[in-house]
């Protein structure tokens, strides 16, 4: 897509649903005003820093603060046990899977006797300067009893250390889904080919390009309110659990989100600095702010995956998939953040990616560990497990000697439009993933690559092609709320959105949902001035602020537009009806009579005599002496919206590499997605939203790994050690979609925020897998450094081209 | 110490600590907020600004290295008026999303596009290999430098 294809107006100032738009937030970031957290200038404030675990697993047998107080500047240190009287309550947690009783630890945002991770903070200090609080860090002194440390969920499952005394095991919960475990059984005893991988999902940092960074602002009228600005994806949940922890009244506490730097589900939660922050400005009656330093990012911030994934399957002799099973241990670190225990039992009713599978078992055994708690990263359970499944069918396909896009295609749920209840009894909204594979392939050019891959096999060389593909489907749309409750969840994920007509005939558009990156400003004006047919640059849209937006939950769960978006849509509607029943009035015509269209009503067959929306705005404000008898003087209305179903996006992503096979060496050279989240609003923010989600499930399969040692010390917190791909480790990609709207919504969106880092990371690995078949190489675990894979390499040869991955 | 420098063609004189990094001097004591500190390791390079013409990572450098230097942040490329052709290409697309590395993939897409007039893709993606971004996954980001290169 070209810049000269986009046309920002029609003329008239209208834009459309589906038509490429730029996005009016650029302009502030390109110049460099755009304000994040740290930027806003608040006098007065002071700076706090973090004293963190060093050890995994520890005692506090003291902590000696004297030295830091005496320093210049400073002017208050407090430990865990000195603070435990700001907190009031607790930060629940607001998945808990379903029947499974959750075994949780208590936490505070300071710990007090014991330390759980290298990272939890232990005490804090306060001075005037963020030279003097850093100074100030440096002077505390803490005396550890130092406690076996359990680094791995392996570890773990075996409690042979057990982490929270009072809960008498690491285990957290297990839980089971087994529609017909009889089938599974028999689908095994029958099968004519069995396929069983071990997967290690590793520890990755979501590692958004702004860390976190928090103020709190007393109001300095003495009201006792409180605004705290935060770079999170949900202000409004974040106050409801601060107003819980500290015990705060909910009406007294603003959050601000300002421009946020990307979340990727990182900011989908509460921090102990941002508690931290509020009740120390509530103590010191002072503004307190504090900036995440990069290297203390990557263990105070949740970490994203952490599974370790074993997974079977059976098939008949011609590569009909009859069962699978899989049994998996989650790694949620040291305690439950909100959505922690949720999100390896996210993934277990799509198991059965997008193949017709007709039996099932899953089993969830999540344990703690002593790392940093994991939780939603970009995808959060979907990318886990579409990667078992699609590896699994690649394991297949090569126990078969079968092209697995031909077993893929042998095995794909068809077509549907309304609705496929899956075995897991799931109601997919509508898919056509035959599409998306055979779009993919094409796209590819599948056909000349094996090709040109026998050529070079039959030739020798060291230089090993390898393509790798994968279809997948996930869940969106967060959420229904009884279907939410009835897989656990604690709360409900309605949308909410305002539209304001004022006098003038411009309007103010705001919803629960706020951006961090994603372009919802572009986007809310755009479904506005295409619904009421008012222009564009007259659509002004208020976001990221309690004060101003009505109650959203959170941004994430790429939800905003299907669930927001189509509150949104709900509420032009009911401004539409509102106005129209108006213009019947003034027009003097039933109803029935009256047309909308680009933004004025008219009575059918007499065009002429038409009023345009904009002008029936001022009528309803302050001509209100003509409305019809008990019409409320205004053209607002609002929304409340919860959704009928979730969605589910799907797609086929393939990856072509070359491995060179003396190196480990892989390059990534030619990378495919066809996605399709349903009707496109706005296709330009489609495909960058693909564009970075396929990097970071690149970055996955090939790069990142947030390592730990056997102690639970991290081995890569700071971006020198944890590699984020630049542009250099990338190839340009080769970006389709398909379009099958989704029922679930009025605006037939699916969701499009995760999905590149869904399929993106099983394709790159099938691909090095596919590459390296000829030297007996069944399996590669990730990040696929040269190392690792020079490591599968010699196994494999060493082996003697026998099955040596697991 | 005293530091006299120019930011954004105006005049500075201040008296800092030594240890002061050139990206506090710019964020703190000038307020010059649109340089970001994304790392503390030289990796991420949001905080590029440009020193007599040259990008640096302002993050890695202390204020005190460049007495008597003229420097250029994010504010001064444009100030209000037009914004400058790599600015416009990555509006046009769509090179931004979060727009926290966007100072810093501009000033170093502006200091490589002075260094080499007609890049290649592979240019500009190793060009620009000290500056990351997590959002756009750099297809747009290298489409836009390159649609600047042709202006």
């Amino acid at each position: 897509m070209t810049a000269t294809e986009i046309t920002p107006t029609d003329g008239k100032g209208l834009v459309k649903f589906g038509q490429p738009l730029l996005r009016r937030e650029d302009d502030p970031i390109l110049r460099g005003r755009a304000r994040f957290t740290d930027d806003i200038p608040v006098p007065g404030a002071l700076y706090m820093e973090v004293v963190r675990s060093s050890h995994a697993h520890a005692r506090i047998v003291s902590i000696d603060t004297s030295g830091a107080k005496a320093m210049p500047g400073v002017v208050a240190v407090y430990t865990g046990g000195e603070l435990a009287e700001d907190w009031k309550g607790e930060t629940p947690v607001l998945i808990q899977p379903d029947p499974a009783p959750l075994l949780a630890p208590k936490w505070t945002p300071v710990a007090t006797d014991k330390a759980n991770y290298v990272g939890e903070p232990i005490a804090v200090v306060l001075a005037e300067t963020r030279a003097q609080a850093a100074d100030a860090l440096e002077a505390i002194i803490v005396d550890y009893d130092v406690l076996p440390a359990v680094a791995t969920p392996e570890d773990a499952y075996t409690d042979r250390v057990v982490i929270h005394e009072d809960l008498g095991t690491n285990k957290a919960y297990t839980w089971e889904l087994a529609i017909t475990p009889e089938s599974v059984e028999a689908a095994f005893a029958e099968a004519a080919y069995t396929v069983k991988q071990r997967h290690i999902q590793q520890r990755c940092l979501p590692a958004p390009m702004e860390t976190r960074a928090v103020c709190a602002v007393p109001d300095p009228t003495g009201t006792g309110n409180f605004t705290l600005y935060s770079s999170t994806q949900m202000v409004h949940l974040l106050r409801t659990l601060l107003a819980l922890r500290l015990g705060m009244p909910e009406q007294k506490l603003r959050v601000v989100a300002p421009n946020v730097g990307g979340g990727f589900g990182s900011k989908l939660q509460t921090y102990p600095e941002e508690s931290l922050c509020l009740a120390l400005a509530r103590r010191l009656e002072r503004p307190v702010r504090w900036v995440e330093d990069r290297s203390e990012c990557g263990v105070a911030m949740i970490h994203g995956r952490g599974q370790v994934q074993d997974i079977e399957l059976a098939a008949t002799a011609d590569g009909k998939i009859t069962a699978v099973r899989v049994h998996l241990i989650g790694d949620l670190g040291a305690h439950c953040k909100l959505f922690t225990p949720g999100i390896p039992v996210l993934g277990g009713p799509f198991y059965h990616g997008t193949y017709d599978i007709p039996a099932i078992a899953v089993t969830v055994t999540s344990v703690y560990t002593n790392l940093p708690p994991t939780d939603a990263y970009r995808g959060a359970g979907r990318p886990e497990a579409t990667y078992a499944i699609e590896r699994a069918v690649d394991g297949l396909a090569a126990v078969m000697n079968m092209d697995p896009a031909e077993l893929r295609r042998r095995n794909l749920i068809g077509p549907f439009e309304n609705g496929h209840q899956t075995v897991c009894m799931v109601p997919l909204d509508s898919g056509q993933y035959e599409l998306a594979l055979n779009r993919a392939l094409e796209l590819v050019g599948y056909e000349a690559f094996r090709k040109e891959q026998a050529e070079r096999r039959a030739a020798g060389s060291t230089k090993h092609l390898g393509v790798g593909m994968a279809s997948y489907v996930e869940v969106c749309g967060y959420a229904p709320s009884r279907m939410m409750a009835a897989g656990g969840g604690k709360f409900a994920l309605w949308g909410t959105s305002v539209v304001r007509f004022l006098p003038t005939g411009k309007v103010l558009v705001t919803t629960g949902s706020h951006p961090h990156g994603q372009g919802h400003e572009t986007s809310w004006a755009q479904i506005v001035s295409d619904r009421l047919g008012v222009p564009f640059e007259d659509v002004e849209v208020l976001l990221n602020d309690t004060a101003i937006a009505p109650y959203g939950v959170l941004t994430g769960g790429s939800r905003s537009l299907s669930v927001e978006g189509a509150a949104l849509a709900v509420t032009c509607d009911k401004v539409i009806a509102k106005a129209k029943t108006l213009a019947a009035h003034l027009l003097e015509a039933a109803e029935d009579d009256i047309v909308f269209d680009s933004g004025s009503f008219a009575v059918k067959g007499t065009p002429a005599r038409s009023l345009p929306i904009t002008d029936l705005a001022y009528t309803l404000s302050f001509d209100a002496h003509l409305l019809p008898e008990g019409m409320e003087p205004n053209l607002s209305a609002e929304t409340t919206w919860d959704p009928p179903n979730f969605t589910f996006p799907f797609g086929a992503h393939i990856a072509v590499v070359e491995v060179d096979e003396e190196t480990g060496g892989v390059e990534l050279k030619q990378f495919v997605a066809v996605d399709d989240c349903g009707n496109q609003l706005n296709p330009v923010l489609v495909e960058g939203q693909v564009a970075g989600g396929l990097v970071q499930g690149i970055g996955q399969a090939l790069f990142e790994h947030a390592a730990y040692d056997a102690d639970g010390n991290p081995l890569s917190p700071t971006l020198a050690d944890y590699l984020v791909p630049s542009a250099a480790e990338v190839p340009s990609f080769t970006l389709d979609s398909t379009v099958t709207p989704s029922p679930s919504n009025p605006l037939g969106t699916k969701g499009v925020g995760e999905a590149g880092a869904i399929g993106s990371t099983p394709a790159v690995i099938n691909a090095i897998v596919d590459a390296l078949l000829p030297l007996g190489v069944t399996n590669v675990t990730m990040p696929a450094s040269p190392m690792t894979v020079w490591r599968a390499i010699q196994a494999a040869k060493a082996a003697n081209g026998k099955e040596t991955g697991r | 110490m005293r530091l006299e420098v120019t930011v954004n063609d105006t005049p500075y004189a201040n008296e800092i600590e030594p240890r002061t990094l050139l990206v506090h001097y710019l964020r703190e004591v000038l307020g010059l907020t649109g340089t970001k500190i994304g790392c503390d390791t030289s990796s991420c390079g949001a905080c590029t600004v440009l020193v007599d013409g040259e990008s640096v990572k302002s993050c890695t450098a202390f204020a005190a290295q460049f007495n008597g230097a003229v420097i250029t942040t994010i504010e001064g490329l444009a100030g209000t008026g037009d914004l400058t052709r790599v600015q416009q290409a990555f509006h046009e697309h769509h090179a931004l999303q979060c727009g926290f590395c966007t100072a810093g993939m501009v000033m170093a897409a502006t200091s490589l596009l002075d260094e080499i007039p007609n890049p290649t893709e592979a240019d500009v993606r190793e060009g620009l290999e000290g500056n990351l971004c997590r959002c756009t996954g750099y297809q747009n980001i290298v489409k836009a430098v390159l649609a600047a290169a042709e202006r």
